[in-house]
């Protein structure tokens, strides 16, 4: 087993020891985890590998039985997502979970609505429509996505590529630390998933970290710095797409090889 | 930066899947989908000039003052239902809430002698009540809110007739307070009830909430599709909660209006006011599968109700006729939504 330390830095999310039973099967068996600022991990593992169940203790929708979660360096608890998200840690869901009816700029600020400065904000509790507004302008074309400019749109007129681009937003405005991405393309065609895949790009050209979910070798090993291998419950590896290809990859992920180049 | 470079490809892509428009028929159904309430709109002026037409007597204030005082008992009922159909639910019981409440308000200060201000304070404790139990059963046992509110209809109903003893207080008998709400006011020779304007105040009050406030995001987001709803951080359960009691005070203020507009609060009339005030909704252009709808165009479709009913009798057309009417409008009316919603994810 190897962590390939590429930035030399301190990570800036790290677990140790995560195990995590549901009855009798084990989803995590004792997992170590390490995520450096700036970069793209994929974590990649075959069904069952306990590759979900690891993302879902780091982002406190299910909590650990044992071992321990670090964001830079202090220990965290998170018992639910809201917890993990007010660390700064921001998740994008397979589901597209975006709000159909409501506007792009409603939905990047869906469940934190800014509000009216003094009294009409404070104590009636009335929503600043011009300034999410704008404030939704800017984080969509800090992303790249010039053409979703009228953030007035209802987001069921989008494409599928544009509403992942919501969410991707809504994790990009709020996720300070860390961006997590599970299976962000699955539900979508090839050019809606290359245009996630840049965004992917710019959230890293920015300084965010992010953790990308995905079973999609090509597109894994066309935009991460590192891969997280996960095989029954543990990690296999963690390797770069520069010292192994595609097939060292899955034959660690299937048990077919060690990681022989660590 | 990458995104530099990626941008003008993107807008390509982006442009061409953007949502069909070229189609003249596509055109339309975007416009009634981004402004539901426009259909309603038309439907309504279009049978106030039938009806015009047909009688002169139609648009005659005093038959136009007649109108209003028709719709403002199922326009505040109606605006219960709203809420509670935007979250993708249903009330059965607002017409057994409202007399529920229309006979605490009576009863106490009538038969028990309580102040009349005391008197609508209960009604009021009574319809946030009746709410608090039907938000408990959907929102703590996840009991669908059809069968929920099917049962309190019942329990609302039973406890009417136990409470009331199935005895009308007569309007002669309550404080002037009670009856306020079937005062009127001339208008250019309209007469306007303080009911009416009661019920217009609530519409516009409501209407802010909904359009400016988070929780009037969120409710429309917790109907629209509470799973992402959630998944943002919305408490879904609460969101729901609050839906209930909000439209119970809702029905309270209907039950004044009721004892106001028939000058009395009787057991057993208004039960039947549930599926008008549906009837009214699903008029106006709100989804029966949550999200989507204005308080505006639930008020438009009371008033068709009220137009349809009151101009087929005007014409002479038997009463079952207007039933027949108003069932065919409802089913219409869903269709048309269905039309517009097919096509998108």
């Amino acid at each position: 087993m190897s962590t390939d330390d590429i930035s030399g830095s301190e990570p800036i999310l790290r677990a140790t020891g995560l195990v995590k039973t549901f009855g009798r099967v084990v989803g995590l068996d004792g997992v170590g985890f390490e995520l450096y600022p700036g970069e793209v991990l994929a974590v990649i593992g075959d069904n069952g590998a306990g590759k979900s169940t690891l993302i879902k203790c780091l982002t406190g929708a299910e909590v650990p039985d044992e071992g321990e979660i670090r964001l830079e360096g202090r220990r965290v608890h998170f018992k639910r997502p809201q917890d993990a998200r007010a660390h700064g840690i921001e998740t994008v869901y397979q589901t597209l979970a975006v709000s159909p009816a409501l506007d792009v700029a409603a939905n990047l600020f869906l469940g934190r609505e800014l509000r009216k400065p003094g009294p009409l904000g404070t104590v009636l509790r009335v929503v600043d429509r011009q300034r999410m507004r704008q404030r939704a302008k800017e984080e969509l074309t800090k992303l790249g996505i010039s053409t979703l400019q009228d953030v007035t749109v209802p987001v069921e007129n989008l494409s599928g590529g544009q509403r992942q681009a919501v969410a991707v937003a809504r994790a990009a405005a709020f996720g300070s630390k860390v961006v997590v991405l599970d299976e962000p393309t699955a539900a979508l065609g090839v050019r809606e998933s290359g245009q996630v895949l840049d965004m992917i790009a710019g959230l890293r050209d920015r300084g965010v970290p992010v953790i990308l979910i995905s079973h999609d070798m090509p597109q894994v090993f066309e935009v991460a710095d590192r891969i997280h291998i996960q095989r029954l419950g543990k990690r296999a590896a963690t390797i770069t797409p520069r010292t192994h290809s595609m097939t060292d990859a899955v034959a660690i992920m299937t048990g077919a090889a060690q990681d022989g180049a660590h | 930066m990458s995104q530099q470079t990626n941008a003008p490809a993107a807008e390509h892509d982006l442009a061409e899947e953007f949502l069909d428009r070229s189609t003249p028929l596509g055109a339309i159904r975007n416009l009634l989908h981004r402004h539901p309430a426009i259909s309603p709109a038309i439907v309504l002026i279009a049978a106030v000039a039938v009806f015009g037409g047909l009688n002169e007597r139609f648009l005659e204030p005093s038959n136009l003052s007649l109108v209003s005082q028709q719709v403002a008992v199922v326009g505040t009922l109606a605006l219960a239902q709203t809420l509670i159909i935007l979250t993708a639910g249903i009330d059965l019981s607002v017409g057994a809430v409202m007399v529920l409440s229309s006979m605490v308000i009576a009863q106490t200060t009538v038969q028990n002698g309580l102040p009349a201000p005391l008197g609508i304070g209960l009604g009021l404790a009574v319809g946030l009540g009746a709410g608090a139990v039907n938000g408990f059963l959907v929102t703590r046992l996840k009991l669908p809110p059809f069968i929920v509110t099917l049962g309190s209809l019942n329990v609302f109903l039973a406890l009417t007739l136990l409470y009331s003893g199935g005895a009308t207080v007569r309007g002669g008998d309550m404080p002037d307070l009670l009856t306020l709400t079937g005062e009127t006011f001339s208008v250019g020779g309209v007469n306007i009830t303080a009911g009416v304007v009661m019920m217009l105040v609530l519409y516009v009050a409501l209407a802010l909430v909904l359009h400016g406030t988070a929780w009037g995001r969120h409710v429309y987001a917790s109907g629209d599709d509470s799973e992402a709803a959630r998944l943002a951080g919305i408490s879904v359960q609460r969101v729901l909660a609050s839906i209930y009691l909000a439209a119970g005070a809702i029905l309270a203020v209907a039950a004044w209006i009721q004892i106001g507009r028939s000058n009395a609060a009787s057991p057993n009339v208004g039960v039947d006011l549930n599926l008008d005030s549906i009837t009214a909704v699903v008029i106006g252009g709100t989804s029966l599968f949550g999200g989507r709808g204005t308080v505006w165009g639930t008020l438009l479709g009371a008033l068709i109700v009220g137009v349809f009913r009151n101009g087929l009798s005007l014409a002479g057309v038997d009463v079952l006729w207007q039933t027949f009417a108003v069932g065919v409008l409802v089913i219409v009316a869903v269709s048309v939504d269905q039309w517009i919603r097919k096509g998108r994810k």
